[in-house]
């Protein structure tokens, strides 16, 4: 009796014990389920234009500038040159609060993803307001850009950002497809010393020697300008700068 | 017979002082590569320990040489100048001995018997092992010199008067190395040992009083950080970022990779894990989970008040439209979010707090949550300060803040307005 009873003991009892492993793998696979539910896996898609969509809320869609003046344009510019302006917000030494936070605790290696993304971005000009100055200033502004003024050591725009305008690669911006307000801002900001990109400052000695109203007529005259055949920066090397920079907007 | 030769015979001491020579010098180098060796992984342990230490966030300027200090720190005091402690020797710590850097780390005074602001969270510090902390003198006294003079501290009166301390001291300093409990497990006191000590949690998230004093009785209930405009939340109550109810993996997580299931670090916390604890151990991190999680829970938040409830009324349907054609692309139609990439909204205990400063700031700056060796390239959320009227981003947080069983109040176009000009950096 007693054996019988062991047996059928041993018997329910493993019959018990895989009853309750089953209702286990049951349950975990229940709740694994369900666990599965409430921990969202669905993840983003996994392109760079759904990583930077905090940075085109404000720059466009693709990098190609806004409605609004001082959010500019960033399609098709060279990446070296964009990738240096974001190590720079990042560290502080370029000043714009909104974009010194956002790329605060960004590594180089994503940055210099970022810029890739946006220097491949060929998009389209934006139709720029007309600006409002008189022909005669618009007049120095294209004879600063095109000339430049020898007698006071002002070299051409064209001589260094391209004689499209649309910069040179690795490191100098295109000046085209820029509202007229954020272009002044720049210059000014640079004429300051307080537009710097690394150490030392290209650009500054020679807005150092840029009147007010210089400014304004360059501004004014590159915002005018026709969005160009070839959106692309010059190749590297195609053009014998008129100054060299060295270490500055170059790492 | 083969008898070695004179010369052989002359030769032989030679040889065999020769060979003893070489032993010796091998053994004498073997121990010199022993003590380097030694000297090598302190310092490569000190490395770890500041970093769990985050002393490069308050010592360096960004994108400057690394520990030269002159980082300006606003206080409601007046501004502080972090100190250079890179080993230059007329600069910075090079003339230190390692008992001075224990006496000032665990007291609070300098070399010359000065007291410390508290902006060095040696309240925390004091924790720290006397082998923890000359380890960290170690790697501090290995890294490149720096010779930058610290900059004069520019408190205004009465504070500019360091003796006052005394009496902030009496009330919020106590001395002493961090003290096991041995009736918790040695996972949980070492994570207690790195959030109470190095990792010094509480100067952010135990509120700080008008004297710039956290209370131990209030630790980790949360506050306001002082200046920065950012809510550290509570980490013992499961209406704020307590973590009773978080597995120990999305802790885990957070802390590690700066995202997580349940959401993603932003604000000051963002720079905590860029610094710091993205270079934690899976242990150490793991050890912290365990302390963190086991932290006892407090406080429940009041239901709303009427005024509330009208506001609510009022802007929810607003909030509804813009949370439609703004947000729902990426958190999803019901706040679900997208795993690690967009936190979810729903049940998300950082919007619902009864402070709503911190969901406010997200909707106006956006943010990157940090870059880590775990999550090198985040997803990130678009700024809407430019986009959204006061109104609209009141309405839209309210609705996220009460959406989807919720359960946070409803705010003001006035709560918004009070924080666009909150400092960004």
């Amino acid at each position: 009796m007693k054996k019988v009873d062991c047996h059928h003991s041993d018997f329910l009892g493993t019959f018990r014990n895989v009853a309750v492993f089953m209702a286990l793998i049951l349950l975990s696979a229940v709740t694994g389920q369900l666990h599965a539910q409430t921990q969202n896996s669905v993840t983003a898609s996994d392109s760079t234009a759904t990583r930077v969509m905090a940075c085109t809320a404000c720059h466009g869609e693709r990098g190609q500038g806004s409605g609004d003046d001082y959010f500019p344009r960033l399609a098709g510019k060279p990446t070296g040159y964009l990738y240096n302006q974001l190590v720079a917000f990042r560290d502080g030494q370029r000043k714009y609060p909104p974009m010194n936070y956002l790329l605060a605790y960004l590594p180089d290696s994503y940055l210099r993803e970022m810029a890739d993304y946006f220097a491949a971005q060929l998009t389209p000009f934006p139709a720029l307001p007309k600006p409002n100055v008189a022909p005669q200033v618009l007049a120095l502004g294209k004879r600063l850009v095109l000339q430049g003024d020898d007698t006071r050591h002002i070299p051409a725009c064209i001589a260094c950002h391209g004689a499209s305008l649309t910069g040179v690669s690795p490191d100098i911006p295109g000046l085209l497809g820029l509202h007229s307000k954020y272009i002044s801002a720049q210059l000014g900001a640079s004429r300051y010393g307080t537009r710097i990109a690394n150490k030392s400052n290209c650009m500054q000695p020679l807005t150092a020697r840029l009147s007010e109203a210089d400014i304004t007529a360059v501004s004014a005259y590159l915002s005018s300008l026709p969005a160009p055949a070839n959106p692309a920066p010059a190749p590297a090397g195609s053009l014998k700068l008129a100054l060299t920079c060295e270490g500055s907007e170059t790492k | 017979m083969n008898k070695p030769s004179p010369s052989e015979e002359c030769r032989r001491p030679w040889a065999i002082a020769s060979r003893s020579m070489l032993c010796l010098a091998f053994g004498v180098f073997a121990l010199v590569q022993g003590v380097r060796g030694q000297d090598a992984s302190i310092i490569a342990k000190g490395e770890y320990l500041a970093r769990a230490g985050d002393c490069i966030a308050c010592h360096s300027n960004p994108g400057d040489k690394p520990f030269a200090g002159g980082r300006a720190m606003e206080t409601p005091f007046g501004t502080l100048y972090s100190p250079n402690i890179s080993p230059d020797a007329a600069t910075g710590l090079g003339a230190w001995s390692a008992d001075e850097f224990y006496t000032m780390m665990h007291t609070g005074r300098t070399r010359s018997g000065a007291l410390l602001y508290p902006a060095m969270p040696y309240a925390s510090y004091t924790k720290v092992t006397r082998a923890d902390s000359d380890a960290i003198f170690a790697y501090l006294k290995s890294v490149p010199p720096v010779h930058l003079q610290n900059r004069e501290q520019d408190l205004r009166f009465p504070y500019n008067n360091r003796n006052l301390l005394l009496g902030w001291r009496t009330l919020y300093f106590h001395e002493g190395e961090y003290q096991p409990d041995s009736s918790k497990s040695s996972e949980w006191n070492r994570g207690a040992y790195l959030v109470e000590g190095l990792g010094h949690c509480s100067m952010c998230h135990t509120a700080i009083n008008a004297l710039g004093g956290s209370s131990k009785s209030e630790a980790f209930q949360g506050g306001l950080i002082p200046m920065q405009q950012w809510y550290a939340p509570s980490l013992t109550s499961n209406r704020e970022a307590g973590l009773g109810d978080w597995s120990i993996k999305d802790i885990s997580d957070l802390l590690q990779a700066g995202v997580s299931a349940r959401g993603a670090v932003y604000g000051p916390m963002a720079e905590v894990v860029y610094n710091s604890l993205q270079y934690l151990s899976d242990a150490d991190i793991h050890a912290m989970a365990i302390y963190l999680k086991a932290l006892p829970s407090t406080g429940d938040t009041t239901p709303p008040n009427e005024v509330q409830t009208q506001d609510k009324l009022r802007l929810f349907p607003l909030g509804k439209k813009i949370y439609a054609a703004q947000c729902a692309m990426c958190h999803g139609t019901n706040g679900e979010g997208k795993g690690w990439d967009f936190p979810p909204l729903a049940a998300n205990q950082s919007i619902q707090m009864a402070s709503s400063v911190n969901p406010i700031r997200m909707v106006l700056n956006g943010g990157y949550p940090p870059g880590t060796l775990r999550n090198p390239r985040p997803y990130g959320m678009p700024p809407f300060a430019q986009q959204l009227s006061d109104e609209e981003v009141a309405a839209v947080v309210t609705y996220i803040r009460t959406a989807w069983n919720n359960h946070g109040a409803a705010i003001t176009a006035q709560d918004v307005n009070a924080l666009r000009s909150a400092p960004l950096n």
